[in-house]
């Protein structure tokens, strides 16, 4: 009711002192990084925790420097989350708040460009080991201004995983055109078994179909992706590019899908694929590591081709680049990163990829040898990189790729929409994204 | 409401088995997987495991990720004894002088709290706030942000808990030469003891299983709250749902205890605990 | 005897860890923003946010969340709360089994719920295959998917507002009861005249709250089907999200204004409603 003022002072004074203390009491205790001083030097790796492959890749790189630079320690923090888009979502957010750690792994194409590398990541254009990667991947992790990541996988195709058994007992041969496909699969489904698997538990896997399509749609205009990006071309309009979603609506109509397509996650379909209760499996190519491991007396079993187009001659494989490992503009450690980079963009750093997962795909990286022992998924897919019967996603040569691809092509594979309602939704979303990261021509 | 002997018996008896089926098969369900080994575990059903392999699951999911679990049970402690500590305190302070002192900004201060329920908060801009003020990626940091987010409810609780009591408690301790500290402390503070037993199990339990704040505002590994720890077995290639489920039974546990211990109090607590405008 | 200063350490936490960034941050919802570059753009970002094909679809589905989750909270929460104030047997237990779903986290509650309705090997399937009913696909019916999550919703909620409810009804002065009971009047009447309006201060803390939740509501939908099959269990705070996920900051601050706007187009008029006709009784 009333009060003096002096007490009333008095008292913002003393609250003023507690926070004070409590702010200065705690900032002590944050940080976590280390001084800059020439000694033992620990460096921080963060990923999602989606991938047990990854995170061993990342172990064994770790350890090998290690061994070679006894004063630089990297300590693996797989803690984010497993899949998009939290892990999309908790990467942005450490990366704008500055609480990234000294390095991360990452997709390349579109995803980085999300980033904002230019103004969030370190710069190694100027770097030695960037003259050692293939020049497709250095786009997929280059912006306007730099070159920002150095490649922790290898390529790989997207397409078809298939059951070799249930092909070879059903005398089917690896299909070159879209209707071979089909009747393919209306033989297997006849035969009993789950003609195409298909994940939508895991909305991601539901893309993997429409985004592996575009070697097709590039087979047919080289330039496509030149012209997505400055909006004079699109999939509902296009009648090639139309089928990259009309093809996921033959698999339901056609009712080759699996019983438990919509609530099955990926590690159902990789079962599914590598013990033959379905025949076929629309997959991106590092999944191959995960069957070797989980399934090892199925290794052999399971092989792999493109998405077939229209004319058999040019059938092909898109080619997925590899995730790659980034580091924050902060951190505090600048030079060790740029050195470790250096080591994971080299043959020794292959040399271990190859030693931790086996042979995984096509590395980006000059110098780098495949052993002769594919597993058989790899070897299915090497005759395409030698033939050159290739083109990378669409993600790897145009930044615009709208972000709920994978929730429309659940909607198209479960039959909830048309491929052509899809393709025009997907359109719109993209056009969405465009207009938000400023392009011109939207 | 008293029912009649014979129907005390039959309503007791068809609510018992009610609740069992609707309340305690899910938690049965997670207390099953635990039990069992990854493969068994991977059918998700209520099959008994033949081999029961509780304590080895125990011991995986502690020993995961260097014993994060350890480090997580100690930060999400620490986090909601001082988030929920001072929140209790400041907001009680609030309640109290709210419905004490009618005042013409009483409708704007109901609006901002009010909307404090309402509006989800903007992540990076607290963040840059928080950088600037040095408590970003601290423990008393994120303690503060969980205070500021839980601070409406509280204070609605509490004003409308503190109009309940007479006035003339007060008036007679202030008559004793009691200022408004040792009033607030000694007269206001055991009156509201039953509501502030509601506050902090509702609050204790929403920070303590708070998933998103965390792990945006207290980002480093060294730092991992227990809601983070489920990520250690999500994988997108092979979830070991034994050890998921296991590590969701551990994670409950604290709660669970904390409920057991002030059960009696939240009753009494929540009487004409209601909001009043 | 009540210094205003009491109000400052509270307000203060709150104006700087709240208020402020979350406030300041609806500038944003004006400009393209990527964190480190702003640029001022209108209303653009809200053209877009109501163009949105699935805008509709999650305005819909966050009204029909809210409503049928603070509705049932309200109902079930009321009878649980009778119940449970009666003298019910095993009252102590039944007290605290149905708060038991309080206690556990909303991210454990997705995962135990995912795996109890799985169309295939769920538990809620096989049992209903017992009987002889094919069980739908609870979380993969496109139409089915939200009124799954909002039932989860409830169990999950329930037991919060059942203890509100105890809490009203206990305050309730036994002598109405047994001043009615003299005049004959019976179970019904005395809950129809007495304990429903006696207890409306619990309703509306039931109603209010819940209500809020449910129209915010995003972690219990993203950890059940992350607003999916397809689009199908959107709401707006998971379609927020989702852009600020994709990084249309700007975008999703606006998303934000909308939907605070929307939040408080209810429930300030109805929060003031039934605030008076509390006071009327």
């Amino acid at each position: 009711m009333y009060k003096s003022t002096r007490r009333y002072r008095s008292a913002v004074v003393v609250g003023l002192m507690i926070a004070a203390t409590a702010l200065t009491g705690c900032s002590a205790g944050g940080g976590g990084g280390g001084d800059d001083s020439s000694g033992p030097v620990t460096l921080t790796w963060f990923s999602g925790a989606g991938v047990a492959a990854n995170t061993d890749t990342m172990k064994a790189l770790a350890a090998a420097y290690h061994e070679k630079n006894p004063n630089v320690t990297i300590k693996v923090d797989a803690s984010g989350p497993s899949g998009s888009p939290d892990i999309d979502n908790v990467i942005k957010t450490k990366l704008a708040t500055g609480a990234m750690p000294d390095m991360f792994w990452y997709n390349s194409g579109s995803l980085l460009a999300a980033l904002n590398p230019d103004q969030t990541m370190l710069n190694v254009k100027d770097e030695d080991f960037v003259k050692n990667l293939d020049p497709t991947f250095v786009t997929a992790v280059s912006s306007k201004d730099g070159v920002y990541g150095v490649p922790v996988q290898s390529a790989g195709g997207g397409g078809i995983f298939y059951n070799i058994p249930i092909y070879k007992k059903l005398g089917l041969d690896i299909p070159k055109t879209w209707d071979e496909f089909l009747a393919n699969a209306k033989k297997i489904k006849d035969a009993g078994y789950d003609a195409v698997e298909q994940t939508y538990g895991d909305a991601w896997t539901s893309q993997v179909l429409t985004l592996a399509d575009f070697y097709n749609i590039n087979a047919s205009d080289s330039d496509w992706a030149k012209k997505w990006t400055e909006n004079k071309v699109n999939f509902a309009d296009d009648p090639v590019a139309l089928q990259s979603f009309t093809k996921l609506q033959d698999l339901k109509d056609g009712g080759f899908l699996n019983k438990d397509f919509a609530s099955a996650k990926l590690d159902d379909g990789l079962k599914a694929i590598a013990t033959g209760t379905a025949a076929n499996y629309p997959m991106l190519g590092f999944a191959e590591a995960t069957i070797v491991a989980n399934f090892p007396e199925h290794a052999k079993d399971v092989g792999f081709f493109g998405i077939p187009g229209d004319s058999a001659n040019s059938a092909g494989m898109t080619v997925w680049e590899p995730s790659a490992l980034y580091a924050p503009k902060n951190t505090k450690h600048p030079a060790e990163v740029k050195n470790f980079m250096a080591f994971v963009a080299s043959k020794a750093g292959c040399d271990t990829i190859t030693k931790t997962l086996g042979v995984t795909g096509a590395y980006v990286v000059k110098g780098c040898t495949l052993p002769s022992d594919a597993p058989k998924i790899v070897a299915d897919m090497l005759p395409y990189f030698d033939s050159g019967k290739i083109a990378p996603a669409l993600e790897f040569l145009s930044p615009v790729k709208g972000p709920n691809l994978a929730s429309i092509t659940v909607e198209v594979g479960s039959g909830i929409r048309s491929g052509e309602a899809g393709a025009k939704a997907y359109d719109d979303d993209s056009k969405k994204q465009a207009q938000q990261l400023g392009l011109p021509g939207w | 409401m008293n029912f009649r002997p014979i129907s005390r018996h039959v309503v007791g008896i068809v609510a018992v088995i009610a609740s069992a089926l609707v309340f305690l098969v899910p938690f049965a369900f997670i207390a099953v997987q635990a039990l069992k080994t990854s493969p068994e575990a991977a059918g998700l059903d209520f099959a008994w495991p033949t081999n029961i392999v509780l304590f080895q699951n125990i011991a995986q999911v502690f020993q995961a990720n260097d014993y994060m679990l350890i480090l997580a049970f100690w930060n999400s402690a620490v986090l909601t004894v001082v988030s929920v500590s001072i929140m209790v305190v400041v907001a009680a302070m609030i309640g109290w002088v709210l419905a004490r002192r009618p005042s013409r900004w009483n409708p704007w201060i109901s609006f901002l709290i009010l909307a404090g329920l309402i509006v989800p908060p903007a992540i990076v801009p607290t963040a840059w706030v928080m950088q600037s003020l040095g408590i970003f990626n601290t423990i008393i940091g994120l303690a503060l942000v969980e205070v500021a987010y839980g601070m409406a409810f509280c204070v609605l609780l509490f004003r409308a808990f503190v109009s309940t009591i007479p006035k003339e408690l007060d008036e007679a301790a202030a008559i004793d030469g009691a200022g408004p500290i040792r009033l607030f402390f000694r007269i206001g503070f055991p009156l509201l003891r039953s509501v502030i037993v509601t506050a902090i199990v509702v609050q204790a339990v929403a920070v303590f299983n708070d998933f998103a704040n965390p792990l945006y505002f207290l980002p480093g590994a060294e730092n991992a709250t227990v809601q983070l720890t489920l990520f250690n077995f999500q994988s997108q290639f092979q979830t070991s749902w034994n050890l998921l489920f296991t590590n969701i039974l551990l994670i409950t546990i604290p709660p669970l205890l904390m409920y057991v211990f002030f059960n009696r109090k939240i009753v009494e607590g929540m009487t004409a605990g209601a909001i009043k405008g | 005897m009540y210094p205003r200063w009491f109000l400052l350490p509270g307000a203060a936490i709150y104006a700087v860890l709240f208020i402020a960034p979350t406030f300041a941050s609806f500038y944003f919802a004006f400009t393209r923003w990527s964190f480190f570059n702003v640029e001022f753009i209108g209303f653009d970002n809200f053209v877009t946010f109501f163009t949105d094909p699935q805008l509709s679809k999650a305005f819909v589905n966050t009204l029909i969340y809210g409503v049928l989750t603070s509705g049932f909270k309200v109902v079930l929460g009321l009878a649980l709360g009778v119940l449970l104030t009666s003298n019910i047997l095993a009252r102590s237990y039944l007290r605290a089994v149905v708060f038991f779903p309080v206690l556990v986290s909303t991210v454990g509650v997705g995962i135990t719920f995912q795996a109890l309705m799985n169309p295939s090997h769920g538990a809620i399937n096989h049992v209903l295959a017992f009987f002889g009913i094919s069980g739908p696909g609870w979380l993969t019916d496109p139409n089915l998917a939200l009124y799954s999550i909002i039932a989860v919703d409830i169990w999950k909620g329930v037991g919060l507002a059942t203890l509100i409810y105890m809490a009203g009804l206990v305050s309730i002065p036994s002598e109405y009861y047994e001043a009615a009971t003299v005049d004959g009047a019976s179970g019904w009447k005395n809950f129809r005249y007495i304990t429903l309006p006696l207890v409306s201060p619990a309703t509306t803390t039931v109603i209010i709250l819940s209500l809020i939740g449910g129209l915010r509501s995003f972690e219990i939908i993203w950890a059940m089907t992350g607003g999916g099959p397809g689009f199908s269990s959107d709401v707006l705070a998971s379609v927020i999200y989702k852009q600020y996920a994709a990084g249309f900051y700007g975008l999703s601050t606006a998303g934000n204004v909308v939907l605070f706007v929307l939040v408080a187009a209810v429930i300030i008029p109805l929060f003031s409603w039934l605030n008076r006709k509390q006071v009327d009784l």
